[in-house]
């Protein structure tokens, strides 16, 4: 390490190019260490488990715009006839689909009285068959029985008596009970209408993929009487693309005075739900890998300049007796050097960009192993990229020492 | 002169070539980088109706629950009540005023050959066309009579009326919407203000409606809303004269002044009204109206996407970095060039001159830079278009203002760039240069 002390006057001779490619690597750093902190937590939202059996599910809505548009009869026959085609799993008529956008939320207390606190939770009213054409799991409690499904009137504004809510909700109703132990409570919704939980299910999301509350959802036992409605439909394994055809054509081959229409797949939904989400993440990760391949090209640039500058004192020392390595190591070090200054720089700049970012776009904090793991990168990124210039330099001749110019 | 210091210049770049390249494409692709972002910040953030947008204003009345805010701290809602809005409607107190709220119509075409389809439609008052400065090819809007009597007549956008009429001139033509004729009175041009101002409820760059009708229209017909709908209070009675006259907030409200300063009158008549209305046991909160002009609205809205922002500051440092970048080389570059600038001075250059020769030098690497940018802005541009879609239409153009600004930033930051090793450059000493060779 005896080095050290000339390699470091050394680069004092040109210290604003050390400082500026300092500076330069502290702001990769920064940058780096920030946008791959935004991908992952863009990543992780969008790994959450909607609960739903995605691939093989679809949806289609139905509207009723003539006169004598018979929705309950329309509706019962249509839920009929698709379940009786072969490859269908099971359908359900429901108001909103999950992920897609646009939905119904109501709140939830456990006190009566509009001044208690309440539970915002995404409201699907759906009949019997909704669990399994969700594709859910009941963990607590039972399903809905056909005699208990009712129908629900545009302007109406009462609930009925049983509910089933997901496992977050139950958790944030009755934050000390098991599932088992909610089954049987009551809870309150509109301030003072009592509803009692009477199943649990493990997992489903809300309409709304950017909100905090997205696991929590209640089942309400009622088909709707809007003129409007949608059919979730599950198929068996790979049969989906085959019976969305099939079921859009039995649907529309006779005219019942309703439009059927946005036949769309889950996973579309998903894709579009999340399109923004992964439109930032290959924007931040282009800006990322460009940043990093200009850090390196202006590294290899700088090195070169400096090894031409220095031939002829690089050609004395190998006439003095320093070896090729000896030389390469100089310009190695060199750069382990002024990486290392930026880096340490970089590591305030980044937990100051993040803090910020915390605070005014509400991200959370990154995790400890980002710094270190750039800083690995980088100092990997500058020894490859230093690497080729110092190789050249190691080449340059000992006789050069002996040329006047 | 000038040219001399050209041909040096280029003299000069070209015997680096690959420093050069390195040089210009980083400036390029930060460039490129920030003004791909800062577009679309730029058009999410602009001025939708600029002869005007001072004197258009949006009310909000707090109408919420005694016990509670709409939003923390003490924001009131941002829309209003169906009954202030017709109430505020009728009083026509400003210079002009509509009241609107979105609703959708199936229509049924009357050739048998096309299917009836689902039409997004807003309920509105006659002013809001002359209020917005909407553009008609047919006709135009109909009138405060027509809002009065309640007359089935409707606005067509020029898409829903190629698709019925093809594109003819469609007026006193009638269209079956929702099992009832209307009869058509105008036809609006191409018209997609960005932001959709007057109503971001749902998204502030949604497509502008197709089929607009009176809003006296929205009881009788029971008009399904289409839009957000917010309550704090259940509604009562089960019809939809109830859900209407509730505290359920889905409507909006806006005023045009003749002048801006009108606008505190217009405040007290609505401090007035609420004051009014708490006799009635409604408004249980303090006072809290507020009236905001369109720019003000957009901002209170936050209508400029927060992933906008976070990529244009990272796409920001981004050109940070190679400007840095950029400095470094060039600094290394000129004052590789000692010897001969040292010599250049020996013979009776001035400081002026190096200096103005080098800022050329570095100003020819802004432009190349500066264009390079541009032509990947517009890959950039494309580029956002295509990750996200439908979001983002209309917001991934450049436009003059732009372009020319991509340039003055690119040359600009590339002269300040320069300006550092450019000085060192100068500063060389000619005799001790001239003596060490």
């Amino acid at each position: 390490m005896s080095e050290l002390g000339p390699i470091f006057r050394a680069l004092l001779r040109n210290k604003v190019g050390a400082f500026l490619l300092a500076l330069q690597i502290a702001l990769t750093m920064t940058i780096m260490v920030n946008a791959i902190h935004m991908i992952e937590n863009r990543s992780s939202m969008m790994a959450r488990p909607s609960g739903l059996d995605e691939a093989n599910q679809f949806y289609l809505s139905s509207n009723g715009y003539a006169e004598n548009f018979n929705e309950r009869a329309v509706v019962e026959e249509d839920l009929r006839n698709i379940r009786a085609l072969p490859g269908i799993v099971d359908v359900t008529q429901i108001n909103a689909i999950p992920l897609s956008g646009g939905g119904w939320s109501m709140g939830l207390q456990t006190e009566t009285g509009e001044d208690k606190p309440s539970v915002g939770v995404a409201v699907y009213f759906v009949d019997d068959h909704g669990i399994d054409a969700f594709g859910v799991n009941l963990i607590a409690g039972e399903n809905f029985s056909p005699t208990e499904i009712t129908y629900r009137q545009r302007n109406e504004q009462g609930w009925p008596q049983n509910i089933i809510v997901t496992e977050a909700m139950a958790k944030e109703l009755f934050p000390d009970l098991t599932p088992a132990q909610v089954i049987g409570k009551t809870t309150y919704i509109g301030g003072d209408e009592p509803m009692t939980i009477t199943g649990v299910i493990d997992q489903l999301q809300a309409p709304w993929v950017g909100w905090s509350g997205v696991e929590r959802v209640m089942l309400v036992p009622q088909r709707t009487e809007f003129r409007s409605s949608r059919y979730f439909i599950r198929t068996e394994p790979g049969q989906r693309d085959r019976m969305m055809k099939e079921v859009e054509e039995m649907l529309v081959a006779e005219d019942r005075g309703r439009l059927i229409r946005n036949v769309r797949t889950m996973e579309e939904t998903r894709d579009d739900s999340y399109r923004s989400y992964s439109a930032l993440q290959t924007i931040l990760w282009i800006i990322v890998i460009i940043l990093t391949i200009i850090t390196a090209l202006g590294i290899v640039g700088m090195v070169t300049f400096s090894v031409n500058r220095r031939r002829k004192q690089i050609g004395t020392r190998r006439a003095l007796g320093a070896s090729r390595f000896d030389i390469m190591k100089h310009f190695m070090l060199e750069n382990f050097l002024v990486t290392s200054v930026g880096l340490l720089l970089g590591v305030g700049s980044s937990i100051a960009l993040n803090i910020w970012l915390v605070d005014a776009f509400s991200l959370p904090r990154i995790g400890w192993y980002y710094i270190p793991v750039a800083m690995v990168i980088l100092w990997l990124v500058g020894q490859a990229a230093v690497f080729g210039p110092a190789r050249k330099a190691s080449q340059i001749s000992p006789a050069l020492a002996t040329r006047t110019a | 002169m000038f040219s001399y210091y050209v041909r040096l210049a280029l003299l000069s770049l070209r015997k680096n070539i690959l420093l050069t390249g390195l040089m210009i494409a980083a400036i390029g692709l930060g460039i490129g980088a920030a003004m791909t972002t800062i577009t679309v910040n730029y058009m999410m953030s602009s001025d939708p109706i600029p002869q005007k947008s001072e004197r258009l204003f949006h009310v909000q009345l707090d109408n919420w629950s005694p016990n509670q805010p709409y939003n923390e701290p003490n924001e009131p809602p941002d829309q209003v009540t169906w009954l202030d809005a017709t109430n505020l409607l009728q009083e026509g107190r400003a210079f002009r005023q509509a009241a609107m709220g979105g609703t959708s119509f199936v229509i049924e075409p009357s050739q048998a050959e096309q299917k009836p389809f689902i039409a997004s439609g807003r309920a509105t008052s006659a002013d809001f066309f002359p209020m917005f400065d909407v553009p008609f090819i047919y006709g135009r809007g109909w009138t405060a009579n027509d809002d009065n009597s309640q007359n089935l007549v409707v606005v067509l956008s020029k898409a829903t009326n190629d698709q019925l009429f093809g594109g003819e001139n469609s007026v006193g033509e009638t269209i079956v919407m929702g099992g009832r004729a209307f009869q058509v009175v105008g036809v609006i041009d191409d018209w997609q203000p960005r932001p959709k101002f007057y109503d971001v409820s749902t998204g502030p760059f949604n497509e502008v409606e197709e089929v607009f009708v009176p809003w006296s229209l929205k009881e009788p017909l029971e008009l399904p809303l289409n839009g957000n709908n917010n309550c704090w209070k259940p509604v009562g009675e089960e019809t939809f004269s109830a859900f209407l006259r509730s505290e359920c907030v889905n409507s909006q409200f806006w005023v045009e002044f003749e002048d801006p300063q009108d606008a505190d009158n217009y405040l007290a008549f609505l401090n007035n009204y609420v004051t009014e209305q708490k006799k009635l046991g409604r408004f249980e909160r303090p006072l809290n109206n507020r009236l905001m002009d369109v720019m003000d609205w957009m901002e209170y809205r936050e209508v400029v996407a927060e992933d906008a922002i976070m990529m244009m500051y990272m796409a920001i440092m981004f050109l940070v970095v190679c400007l840095l970048n950029t400095v470094a080389l060039l600094l290394a570059k000129f004052l590789g060039r000692s010897g001969e600038i040292a010599l250049r001075r020996a013979v009776g250059a001035s400081r002026r001159d190096l200096f103005l020769q080098y800022t050329v030098e570095s100003a020819m690497i802004g432009i190349a830079g500066g264009l390079l940018g541009l032509v990947l802005a517009w890959f950039g541009l494309q580029g956002i278009g295509g990750l996200y879609g439908d979001m983002t239409e209309g917001l991934n153009e450049l436009d003059l203002t732009m372009v020319g600004f991509a340039i003055v930033l690119a040359i600009v930051s590339t002269i300040l760039a320069g300006l550092y090793p450019t000085w060192r450059a100068c500063s060389v000493a000619p005799a001790g240069q001239l003596k060490s060779q």
